[in-house]
């Protein structure tokens, strides 16, 4: 059975910690690093990269708009 | 073996969302979690998916977005303060091949800028009018707007707005709404996957109005959030808006072809 999988990139420099993403994520697949950028600023990132559906719902809220997204069908 | 796997779906033909080249790579001015960017981008996407970044022009009001032309790759004008629909007003009129849109904010557009907002609604401009409603003066540092809630806590209403005192909230959409010159008057809001799918679709209708009949002025409203003058982290601050915001000003088509919505 064909399984999606999907991942996203955040340009962590351009990233503002708003957490808006995570909110928006149905998987929970985000969560603020614990390092800073060199703003200051904690950013989001794949903490729990297997359950990504690829959805986009992150990227789409993203203010910044600093969120890429791929998806890919996977073959089991 | 994750890594692997990763490698494997990052790649360009895996491809489902990325910033478009509308939006320019200039890191935006606006506080952590504001609306504001989302609003640009998805303009910035519908003039990119119907291919229309050389026919457009955009006019930046006064107020955060101000340097609006620093993050639309589009060409583009700044107004004087509430201005911005008399100068689009202009600009159409001499190039009346582009699509001509003002984006502004609510002390903008509904403050300083109301005649000049209600006098284009009611000729009917033929411009799309992007009205970002936060309620507050956010650049200056959170004033009280015409827009402002009743009872809501800002810099010059530290215990609430009491309009008794300082009037009443202005419901500007419903306003223009009224007038003959406007063809389709809507709100919408960015803060959710789902209402960002549906303000994109009616920022579409608006620009797709414009390129077809020049019937109107299109009157696109967008509820969005001021984490800063609201004093809330972006997160509560997008739960404070659907709990206090939305009852005041409910999402939804105002007016279609012309029709008040029922
Ligand atoms: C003629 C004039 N009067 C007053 C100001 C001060 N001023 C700058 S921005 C602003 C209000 C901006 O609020 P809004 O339009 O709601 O935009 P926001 O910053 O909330 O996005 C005011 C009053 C000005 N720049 N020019
Ligand atoms: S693409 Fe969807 S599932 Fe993946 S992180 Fe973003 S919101 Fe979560
Ligand atoms: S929504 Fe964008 S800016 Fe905000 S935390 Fe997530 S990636 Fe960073
Ligand atoms: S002050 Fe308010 S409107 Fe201005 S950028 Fe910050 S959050 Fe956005």
């Amino acid at each position: 059975m064909a399984k999606v999988k999907g991942a996203v990139i955040v340009d962590t420099e351009r990233c503002k910690g708003c957490e808006v993403c995570i909110d928006a994520c149905p998987t929970d697949v985000l969560a603020m690093s614990k390092e800073v950028n060199s703003k200051g600023y904690h950013y989001s990132f794949m903490a729990n990269p297997d359950a990504c559906i690829g959805c986009a719902n992150c990227a789409i809220v993203c203010p910044d708009g600093v969120i890429t997204v791929y998806k890919k069908k996977l073959d089991q | 073996m994750r890594d692997e796997m990763l490698k494997d779906i990052i790649s360009e033909e895996n491809l489902v969302y990325k910033k478009t080249d509308l939006m320019t790579d200039n890191v935006l001015s606006y506080c952590p979690g504001c609306g504001h960017g989302t609003a640009h981008r998805i303009i910035m996407e519908v003039v990119d998916e119907m291919g229309l970044q050389e026919e457009t022009i955009g006019i930046a009001p006064v107020g955060c977005s101000v340097l609006a032309y620093e993050f639309m790759n589009i060409d583009m004008q700044q107004a004087a303060h509430g201005r911005a629909p008399a100068l689009a007003t202009g600009i159409k009129k001499t190039w009346p091949e582009k699509f001509v849109f003002t984006y502004q904010g609510d002390g903008d557009l509904a403050a300083i800028g109301t005649a000049e907002t209600l006098h284009a609604c009611n000729r009917g401009e033929n411009i799309l009018i992007v009205f970002i409603n936060n309620g507050i003066y956010g650049m200056t540092g959170g004033q009280m707007a015409p827009t402002t809630l009743s009872g809501m806590k800002t810099s010059t209403t530290p215990f609430g707005r009491d309009t008794a005192l300082m009037g009443n909230p202005l419901k500007i959409t419903e306003l223009v709404a009224e007038l003959p010159g406007t063809q389709f008057v809507t709100r919408q809001a960015v803060h959710t996957p789902a209402a960002v799918r549906k303000a994109k679709k009616a920022i579409k209708k608006s620009i797709e109005l414009q390129r077809s009949g020049n019937s109107g002025t299109t009157f696109v409203e967008i509820v969005s959030n001021c984490n800063s003058g609201w004093k809330l982290p972006p997160v509560q601050a997008n739960k404070w808006m659907v709990e206090n915001m939305f009852p005041f000003y409910p999402l939804g088509d105002i007016k279609v072809n012309g029709e008040l919505v029922k």
